[in-house]
């Protein structure tokens, strides 16, 4: 028994320890979070490596106020009560004077009430819930919200596809797909067409086939598919299988190399509204691409580009800050009127971005610039 | 709208099914000789997914997509399945045998979760989906008002020649008798001679390489695969073994193609039923039926 | 004696509680290490629970979230949806109390209906059982939009804090091992040990069963609303299965049947991760080992396999701390 309380007591003892004592940092550290566990580690792994190589290009130029950055980095595992542990110790433990992430809503709702009772600012990057930066003025984020996606899809879908009948298919399970298959409903409704179809689907089933017969039952013009990229990829190639000849449309999730080489042909033809086109010739865009593509041997995804855009977003508030303090940063981010990636950013008075949207093609098995819809 | 029932939606659920019944034989055969609920098992059909994976990248110098290579790539996948089966129950599940039912029961949930993490961790394979090549060229037919691809066609002949094997092997062959005499009683068997571990390795092996089967099936199908995608096939699958009777060869097959069809269907009609029906036949054949449509009703020995 | 016992454990509970909070408002532990604490001590309200269902009634739950899940929603939406509660209200605390114990009661409704099925089903199909129940659970608020959807109850206040916390989870293993070193308890051990035999010598097995269940959804579901309440968020997916395999382990881990080594558990696994966390990074950034925190699942799951491998019983089997026994056996 005696063994078991020197246990223990040893146990408390060198669990203590390494919250014992404060960090001294000379350089600037920046938070990161992503999910790199768990089911949305796909989205983590390109999120985080879009940080890395936004510090890692911002600390070969010299780094910022004169410091180099270092990116302290931790796993959310896509769940909120991990997130809070982690933002929480990207504040305390680390002394992050900023921080950015994380990708899914329900953590950075969990993580934006400890940013913003600290005064840290905080850049969601791929929070589409409108919820996340009414917590505070900390709170910002790199993305739309899902209201905008969904109306200028709609718009793009019955003006220039012209199509009158349209179906939505979406995971259930996730905020994202679901919002915007909603706001994509509300739209094109109010233009005037039909939504002959709305049918979720589990998260992570593989067989979308009782979904698809079902709708394309009612002759849709178009399919809207408001998923991820490799939740869309097998939906377009069983939708192909059972016949469906027409265009399909979804919004930033299927950006990504795998869309194209999961779906092959099968995404033929279809669309999506997108930050930001790879053939921009505008110099942030291009660079990035090639940066990308360079170090990590995959093409950029949106998820890589808007945590990039997110941590330059940060480096140049602080920069023109010039200082490290919450609320100077903070007013700074306010400030922001910069050409990113995603396009040119600017927030609004919800911390928003206000930037347009461009529709993509797929065509020839590339992805191909169509045109821009101005917010 | 649509019927429920129309003819296309039976064929989307009969090849669900196929992959369900070949998931669920592991299943059952393992419950029916060492009264386990072998959690990884869906996980061993994710192996067998990534070996037909690879496979196909290792050969596909040497061969064509086709027949040919897709013999090739589907004895690989369940070599792959069959080794993950074997060794899982040598090192988690033998040492454990003749504890308590529920400790190898927890082990299993925690070979599960290995594999599944695992997986996603190692920086070869990583979490992130990948497409999964068409190891066969696949063609359309259209007849009837029904779309169906070769692939279909491949997903029940697979299945359905792999479970006819199975069904020889149990009811004629010499191993085949003992494995019934095992799931009898172990004792008695061991007393007949039999080599008890030898015969409850074989059992691993074959539900192993039918979930490797099913593995490069689903792949084919659905093209994607991931470190998790073990998941809900395994655990609907486990309850078309249930739904046919726990231990019951012809009852995994009928209750996989029951599960495909009442889950095509259902969802046909509603994706929240869709997503909920199988549970909600589960928790109705246990309190209705615990021993299942062809289960034989026998008494927790105490 | 009994009396001095259970003093003897309060007691110590409450030495730990100001040493904590002594040392967070000098400064010396961080926000960081709060976080840690909350989180152990929730952990331990689960996995003392859990541990009345599987260790000591012998009962089988894969789904002990999915009565955290109960809890959560219930009580978040009487504070955030139907009374708006506000943090600075003093007598909005007492709502929130009343709207956590709700939550409980709800939660061991569902461990009602849940424990049913335990009177036909045995081990394995039983686990199988209670992890449906956690998936429907789950599917079912993923659908509901009054309580947010797959978006989750966004918005709860913040009424959870270290105090609110500790002082549940005391509660949580006074009353339960109070309830454990009854006569309550010694039926549903006998339950698990052999159930004919307990039905033969006349123990009501279907009550005790029942009870159990009953009892451990109810501190579940005290757990579910505590945590949610502390994130400010309740989201369907944090309810998974996952999420109760983790619980598991800290029971198995800690020995099945025991509550301290639960207690232990639940408090050395929840640091664990923050060690490996700390110590993964170190070794990534200051070594250059390209690992990162994704493995600390590996290493659970490799943990949870050579305990069951290798001391089934868990670190303390049986056997229970001596300040957590009431009554010294006899014979």
């Amino acid at each position: 028994m005696k063994k078991t309380y020197l246990f223990t007591l040893g146990l408390a003892v060198g669990a203590i320890l390494p919250f014992i004592g404060c960090n001294k940092n000379k350089d600037i550290v920046i938070g990161g979070v992503a999910p790199l566990t768990g089911e949305a580690a796909t989205f983590g792994t390109s999120t985080k490596q879009g940080y890395d190589l936004a510090v890692a290009e911002w600390n070969a130029k010299g780094g910022v106020l004169g410091k180099q950055i270092k990116l302290a980095f931790a796993d959310d595992k896509g769940d909120p009560a991990e997130g809070a542990t982690v933002y929480t110790k990207l504040i305390e433990q680390d002394k992050a004077i900023a921080i950015l992430g994380t990708v899914m809503s329900k953590v950075s709702l969990a993580g934006a009430p400890i940013c913003q009772a600290a005064k840290i600012p905080m850049i969601a990057t791929a929070s589409t819930n409108p919820k996340v930066t009414d917590v505070g003025p900390f709170i910002f984020r790199a993305c739309y919200i899902d209201p905008f996606q969904g109306t200028v899809g709609a718009k793009f879908a019955f003006d220039e596809l012209k199509a009158r009948k349209a179906a939505c298919l979406f995971d259930v399970g996730n905020d994202y797909p679901k919002g915007l298959s909603e706001f994509f409903k509300a739209k094109f409704t109010a233009l005037g067409g039909e939504v002959v179809g709305f049918e979720g689907h589990a998260t992570g089933t593989s067989d979308f086939k009782a979904q698809l017969t079902k709708v394309l039952a009612a002759k849709p013009d178009l399919l809207y598919i408001s998923d991820y990229y490799s939740d869309v990829a097998i939906m377009a190639k069983q939708a192909r299988e059972l016949g469906f000849k027409g265009p399909m449309l979804g919004g930033d999730g299927w950006d990504s190399p795998k869309l194209i080489e999961i779906a092959g042909s099968a995404v033929e033809g279809c669309f999506f509204t997108n930050h930001y086109a790879k053939e921009d010739k505008a110099p942030v865009v291009q660079e990035f691409v090639m940066k990308y593509t360079d170090k990590y041997k995959a093409a950029p995804d949106a998820l890589a580009a808007l945590a990039y855009d997110a941590a330059n977003i940060m480096l140049d508030a602080i920069t023109r800050a010039g200082a490290t303090d919450g609320a100077a940063i903070q007013a700074a981010l306010g400030k922001t009127d910069l050409r990113v990636v995603t396009g040119q950013v600017k927030f609004d008075e919800k911390r928003n971005p206000v930037k347009s949207a461009v529709i993509i093609e797929i065509k020839g098995g590339h992805e191909v610039y169509k045109t821009t819809i101005a917010p | 709208m649509g019927s429920i029932f129309s003819p296309q939606q039976i064929v989307n659920g009969l090849q669900l099914g196929a992959i369900y019944a070949l998931i669920a034989l592991g299943y059952t055969m393992v419950y029916g000789i060492v009264r386990l609920i072998n959690f990884a098992h869906g996980d061993f059909f994710m192996v067998g997914a990534y070996a037909a994976f690879g496979s196909f990248f290792m050969f596909n110098f040497l061969l064509p997509p086709g027949n040919g290579l897709a013999f090739i790539v589907l004895i690989l996948a369940m070599a792959a399945g069959a080794a993950i089966a074997v060794i899982t129950d040598y090192f988690a599940y033998k040492p454990l045998r003749y504890k308590p039912k529920l400790s190898s029961l927890v082990t299993a949930i925690g070979v599960s979760m290995l594999l599944e993490y695992a997986f996603s961790a190692i920086p070869v394979i990583g979490p992130s989906p990948r497409g999964f090549p068409e190891v066969l060229p696949k063609q359309m037919f259209h007849f009837a008002q029904v779309d169906i691809s070769n692939y279909v066609i491949v997903d029940l002949a697979v299945a359905g020649v792999l479970m006819i094997g199975l069904t020889f092997l149990i009811q004629r062959t010499a191993l085949g008798r003992a494995m019934r005499a095992v799931s009898q009683d172990k004792d008695a068997a061991k007393l007949m001679g039999i080599n008890v571990d030898r015969i409850i390795s074989l059992t691993f092996l074959i539900g192993g390489a039918f979930a490797g089967a099913a593995g490069l099936l689903a792949g084919l199908t659905y093209p994607r695969i991931q470190p998790y995608m073990g998941i809900l096939p395994g655990l609907k699958a486990f309850i078309a073994a249930v739904l046919g009777g726990i231990g019951s060869i012809p009852g995994a097959v009928l209750g996989a193609f029951i599960m495909g069809i009442a889950e095509t269907c259902a969802t046909a009609y509603n994706s929240l039923l869709g997503e909920g029906i199988a549970f909600v036949i589960l928790i109705v054949v246990l309190l209705l039926r615990p021993s299942g449509i062809f289960g034989e009703k026998t008494a927790d020995k105490i | 004696m009994g009396t001095l016992k259970k003093m003897k454990l309060v007691l110590a509970a409450l030495t730990f509680y100001a040493v904590v909070q002594v040392l967070n408002l000098a400064g010396i532990l961080n926000g960081y290490f709060m976080v840690i604490i909350n989180r152990s001590l929730i952990a331990v309200i689960f996995a003392v629970s859990l541990n009345l269902i599987n260790g000591i009634t012998g009962q089988f739950s894969l789904g002990h979230m999915g009565f955290a899940a109960v809890g959560a929603y219930v009580s978040g939406t009487l504070t955030t949806l139907f009374f708006h509660l506000n943090l600075n209200h003093p007598f909005d605390n007492l709502g929130f109390l009343a709207a956590i114990l709700l939550g409980g009661l709800m939660a061991s409704l569902a461990g009602f209906l849940i424990g049913f099925p335990s009177l036909r089903l045995k081990g394995d199909y039983l686990a199988i059982v209670t992890l449906g129940f956690g998936e429907i659970i789950r599917t079912i608020l993923n659908n509901i939009s009054y309580v947010g959807g797959p978006r989750g109850l966004l918005g709860i206040p913040k009424f959870s804090n270290f105090t609110v916390i500790f002082l549940f989870a005391l509660a949580t293993i006074v009353l339960i091992r109070n309830l454990v070193q009854s006569s309550i308890g010694r039926s549903m051990l006998s339950i698990r040990e052999n159930e004919l035999a307990s039905e033969l010598v006349g123990v009501d097995t279907t009550r005790y069963k029942v009870l159990g269940f009953v009892v451990g959804a109810f501190f579940a579901g005290i757990g579910g609303g505590l945590l949610a309440h502390l994130l400010q968020i309740a989201h369907p997916t944090q309810y998974g299965f996952y999420a109760s395999a983790l619980i598991l382990i800290m029971v198995y881990v800690g020995g099945i049947g025991s509550l301290t080594g639960s207690i232990i558990a639940a408090f050395s696994l929840t640091f664990l991760t923050e060690g490996l966390r700390v110590g993964i990074d170190w070794l990534r950034d200051t070594v250059g080992v390209p690992i990162g925190t994704e493995w600390t699942m590996v290493i659970y799951a490799v943990l949870l396999i050579l305990i069951m491998l290798f001391k089934t019983e868990g670190l303390m089997g049986m056997r229970e701390a001596k300040i957590l026994i009431i009554k010294e056996k006899e014979g």
